[in-house]
This record gives C-alpha cells, structure tokens and sequence, in this order.
C-alpha cells in the first residue's frame, strides 16, 4: 500500500506509516499539522485507508471510538495543542473500553518561538496520564517506528488508549 | 410541534436489521431505548458533543449498514465541527436525527440556541449535506422517515418537538457491556 507515495529519502514518517499498515490500521483522522504533513498525504494517497479532516481534536476521540464499534482499527493524528480539546471526550476511553491510538506532534517544549505553545505543550503528558492514557515518547528518528508499533500492538491487544508522544526536537521547531 | 416519543417510535417502527443507532445523551438515548432496547443501539451518557463523529466513524468502517444518529439540539450544538467533517468526508450511509426542543431538558429546560436564530438544518446543508428535513408535522414527520431511511446520504432530519420531559427509560449505563454487545451485533468481535 507504501507504493502509491513517493516519499522523501530520510523521512522517518515512511516507517510510522509502515507500522501503522503492519497493524491494519483501516481509519486515520487527523487536524492539519505541519509534523504529520508526509504522513497525512501518504494516507490519504492510498486508497484502502480512509482518512478523515476535523474541525478538532475532540472530533476524532468519538470517531475513531465510532470506528471500532464497526470493527476498524483507527488512529488519531494531533499536535499537542490539541489535547485539551478532547479531555471530556476521553472518558468514552475509558468508560467503554476503547482502544485508542493517538500519535502526537510535540511543541512547547524545544526551541520553541511561540510562548502560547508552551502552557499546553508542557501539560502534555500529564494530561494524558491523569485521563487514562499509556504515553511513549519518541525522541530519535531510528526509533520511532518501532516505538508506534509496539504503541499499537499494547492499544490494541490490550485493549487501552495509547499516546506516542514525537518530540519537539525529533519533529524540528517551527520557524517562523 | 411534534411529540418526542411518538416520533422516535414512528421513525423506528420500520426499522431493519441494517440499521445501526447512535444515541446522543439524555432524552434521545432515552427515546430510542424507549422503543427497544437492542444490542445494534450505542448509547452515549456523555461525551457531549460526540454523537456525529462516532456515527461518522462508525458509518465509514460499515458502509454497507444504515448509521443513524438519533440526537438533540444541545448535544449537536456542542459539535457543531462534526456536521463540517460529515459534510468533507460525505458517507452516503449517514442520516442523523435531531429531536430539538429547543431546550436544555437535563438540566432544567432552559432555551437552546435554536429558540433563537441558529437553525440547525440550514448549518447542515450549508456544510454540504445531501438534503435535509424539518418535520413539525405528522405529514412532514412521513418525509423526514422516508429521508433519513432511505435517501442517499449524508442527510439532516430535524424534529421540533414540545419541550414536555417524558418518563426516562434508562438502558444500561455500563460502557464495555454496552460496546461489546454492540460489536457482537454487527460482527466486530467474533
């Protein structure tokens, strides 16, 4: 399914991408993100994917909650401003026991430029601890495949919501 | 000014086995366990705001079921964005029913927003969708049926209906038992 995106050579999202067919992810929505760019394009350029825009991130919670109860794996793609936005809906996780698989864009924590990141950036995993979430970080491009598909493989065997946290320093701080 | 709970048991006397529900907290989820309470209904008790998304997922990963969303106005108006990603994305699968009363009915009945201006079928076609319906009436409540049963999708019904509270019929309030029966209903798990 990698071959209908021509990728750029170095591109560790070509591996995220690959991990996440190897786990027969079916369902990708997401909220536009300069980090998750390559990868968003490569999913909605192959065609046994459905991929999914939101308004927000709180959307995709439900969605992807919504895609299980039809029998699809799915995964969220986000960018840390973002979780804020879903911490009500994150009770359908654990209240129901969804599987949940979120890969995160990290800002607010390496170079950042822009200050408003850094409230919702530094809160991040807690966040996501304190609503149930297991959370890896992902620090250096080698790693990071291998950090989704095991962050998959806990998701969905196991049944829990999972957070891939791809740091600030991995992803490159914006410039401006 | 329709009445609820006639309306709901109207619009799902015919239902059929390939129609799956999702329920928007309070009054609707209420409504369609009024009606019969099935493994193929998921009910939301919270997740304010998340009943079209889940049925937008739901409908993409089942495009050969019916997906009904069975909501209120509130519970709608706090997702207003899901209508926007409905109408991007386009499931020919997906009706969603709003039973808007134009009240809060949880939480004392004070107004909603569509006591005022807002008028949430003109927000669903202005985000793309098919067609949509606003039923005041037993005749127009026939349409709305036939729309959200059988046209191609996605498509809005809105049902005005009086502010009057009914008695709450209260499906099972267990979220795993809820969502494994769900899944065993439509093949999800084997």
């Amino acid at each position: 399914m990698t071959a209908d995106y021509k990728w750029q050579d170095g591109d560790w999202r070509q591996g995220v991408f690959d991990a996440l067919m190897r786990q027969d992810i079916r369902q990708v929505a997401y909220v536009p993100d300069a980090g998750h760019s390559s990868l968003i394009e490569a999913c909605h350029e192959t065609s046994d994917l459905i991929t999914t825009v939101l308004t927000t991130e709180e959307e995709g919670v439900a969605l992807i909650a919504g895609a299980d109860l039809g029998g699809q794996r799915g995964v969220m793609l986000m960018q840390s401003s973002g979780i804020g936005n879903c911490v009500n809906m994150f009770s359908l996780l654990s209240v129901c026991g969804f599987p949940f698989l979120t890969l995160v864009t990290m800002r607010g924590e390496w170079a950042e430029f822009n200050p408003w990141q850094i409230p919702m950036g530094q809160a991040s995993e807690e966040t996501f601890r304190r609503s149930g979430f297991l959370v890896y970080r992902a620090e250096r491009p080698d790693d990071v495949a291998e950090i989704v598909e095991a962050a998959a493989r806990i998701c969905f065997d196991s049944e829990c919501a999972v957070a891939v946290l791809l740091s600030q320093r991995l992803i490159g701080s914006k410039i401006f | 000014m329709l009445d609820r709970r006639k309306a709901v048991k109207s619009l799902l006397a015919q239902r059929g086995g390939d129609v799956l529900i999702v329920t928007g907290l309070g009054s609707p989820t209420y409504d369609v366990a009024a009606v019969a309470d099935r493994a193929d209904n998921f009910y939301l008790w919270s997740a304010m705001g998340g009943a079209v998304p889940m049925a937008l997922g739901l409908a993409l990963a089942q495009p050969g079921m019916r997906v009904l969303c069975v909501t209120g106005d509130g519970e709608l108006l706090m997702g207003l964005g899901g209508l926007a990603s409905v109408g991007v994305a386009q499931p020919r699968n997906l009706a969603i029913v709003v039973i808007d009363n134009e009240a809060y009915g949880e939480t004392g009945g004070q107004k909603s927003h569509t006591a005022g201006r807002p008028d949430l079928a003109q927000i669903a076609s202005a985000c793309g969708f098919q067609r949509t319906v606003t039923a005041r009436t037993e005749s127009e409540m026939t349409e709305l049926r036939n729309l959200v049963m059988g046209a191609e999708g996605p498509v809005l019904g809105v049902i005005k209906a009086n502010a009057g509270e009914h008695e709450r019929v209260l499906p099972s309030r267990d979220g795993h038992f809820l969502r494994q029966r769900f899944k065993q209903a439509v093949g999800g798990v084997p």
